[in-house]
């Protein structure tokens, strides 16, 4: 049973590198379903939370398990493990070359540099802060804030091992960088300033993940997923409370 | 009206980025954006309720994701993901959080309720756009075999 043995792990490696970038639980389900279909001919079983993959064959002895530390999110690499389930599925590609493939998009980094994500991330701040009815004056002091507050979130998340922390901190901030401008004549408004940086912080991938799994009957990801977007809306109104409070 | 278009189609660009959407999808994710908030915005600013033109942005994000998914052959979530971001209520958030902060629980409270209810139509334009595309697919296929 060597053959199902080594299914397995493939098979669990790409369920690994979509859990861990931001794939839906179904999405991850399906793909390690197929791909043990085309590897084997047995049906698989698995069962996905955030945090672990537990994945066995139909009439196999062996039942493996992944935990699954740390989650970010890199679309990229989804699409691209995507791809190769399609591919193995057709038939194009086989076990080994599926698997080096595979251990290659692990390693695969952001391809755009974080400067580059802090930039867009200013530029974001700043449309938003005209979407949401700010005046063009507030543009600067939303750039800056926002490209400050999103670089805080990055590095925050890198050096403090707590979650919700990072994001608490950098609303934080961009309250206190908001609060700074409109008090020195820069900006005018602080709402409009700190809701349009505080933007960038907004746990989208999560809510959208959260409903999707919840339509597709995984109640126990979509909850976790929909508790986690909760507790990361809720630091970030608490960093900005704190400014209300202080100020 | 055309600085909204601008903006919008820029803020979901940029989340692509910041969420590492293959490039060749970056235009399209914009673009999703971009549609899914000027729903909002022309019916908001037709005096239309604040909670069902949410709903109706939600719905064409995903109705456009779903499109885009389906004939660049990607995951759905990369083009809504950037899409939905806009309409996230946070604004309406920060204001209830001001009034929660000083005491005035009558008001936070009523804005609370909206972010809520703004949250909740969001999830129920997804589905229900969820909901049409499993039909039409079903339909087509028992129109072709």
């Amino acid at each position: 049973m060597a053959n199902m043995d080594e299914a397995m792990d493939v098979c669990l490696l790409a369920g690994k590198i979509m859990l861990q970038n931001g794939a839906e639980t179904y999405r991850v389900e399906d793909t390690m379903t197929r791909m043990g279909i085309a590897f084997t001919g047995c049906l698989p079983q698995s069962y996905v939370t955030p945090t672990a993959i537990i994945f066995s064959f139909d009439g196999s002895n062996s039942t493996r398990m992944v935990r699954i530390e740390e989650r970010t999110t890199d679309l990229q690499k989804v699409v691209l493990v995507n791809q190769i389930s399609r591919m193995v599925s057709s038939g194009r590609l086989s076990l080994s070359e599926a698997r080096s493939k595979l251990k290659g998009i692990e390693a695969m980094s952001h391809s755009f540099p974080v400067w580059l994500q802090i930039l867009f991330a200013a530029i974001a701040s700043g449309c938003f802060l005209i979407m949401f009815g700010g005046i063009w004056r507030d543009f600067a002091p939303a750039f800056v804030t926002g490209g400050i507050g999103h670089a805080a979130f990055i590095y925050f998340n890198r050096w403090i091992k707590v979650h919700f922390f990072a994001e608490f901190l950098a609303s934080f901030i961009i309250g206190c960088l908001a609060y700074l401008f409109t008090q020195s004549g820069l900006g005018i408004h602080f709402d409009t300033i700190t809701i349009g940086s505080v933007m960038s912080l907004v746990p989208g991938l999560l809510i959208t993940n959260a409903i999707r799994d919840l339509m597709a009957g995984h109640l126990v990801s979509g909850i976790s997923k929909g508790a986690e977007a909760f507790l990361t809306a809720f630091a970030i109104g608490t960093g900005i409370a704190m400014v209300l409070a202080f100020f | 009206m055309i600085q909204q278009i601008v903006t919008s189609f820029l803020a979901s660009v940029a989340f692509g980025i910041i969420f590492n959407v293959p490039k060749k999808s970056l235009l399209k994710c914009g673009f999703t954006g971009m549609v899914g908030w000027m729903f909002y915005y022309v019916l908001k600013d037709h005096g239309v309720n604040i909670i069902f033109a949410t709903f109706v942005g939600a719905f064409w994000v995903a109705v456009l994701s779903h499109v885009f998914a389906r004939k660049y052959r990607t995951p759905v979530i990369i083009f809504s993901v950037c899409g939905i971001i806009p309409l996230v209520p946070g604004g309406f958030a920060y204001d209830a959080m001001r009034h929660f902060v000083i005491s005035d629980y009558n008001v936070a409270l009523s804005m609370a309720a909206k972010v809520f209810f703004m949250s909740l139509s969001i999830a129920i334009g997804l589905i229900v756009s969820e909901v049409m595309n499993q039909l039409i697919r079903d339909w087509r296929k028992r129109r072709g075999v």
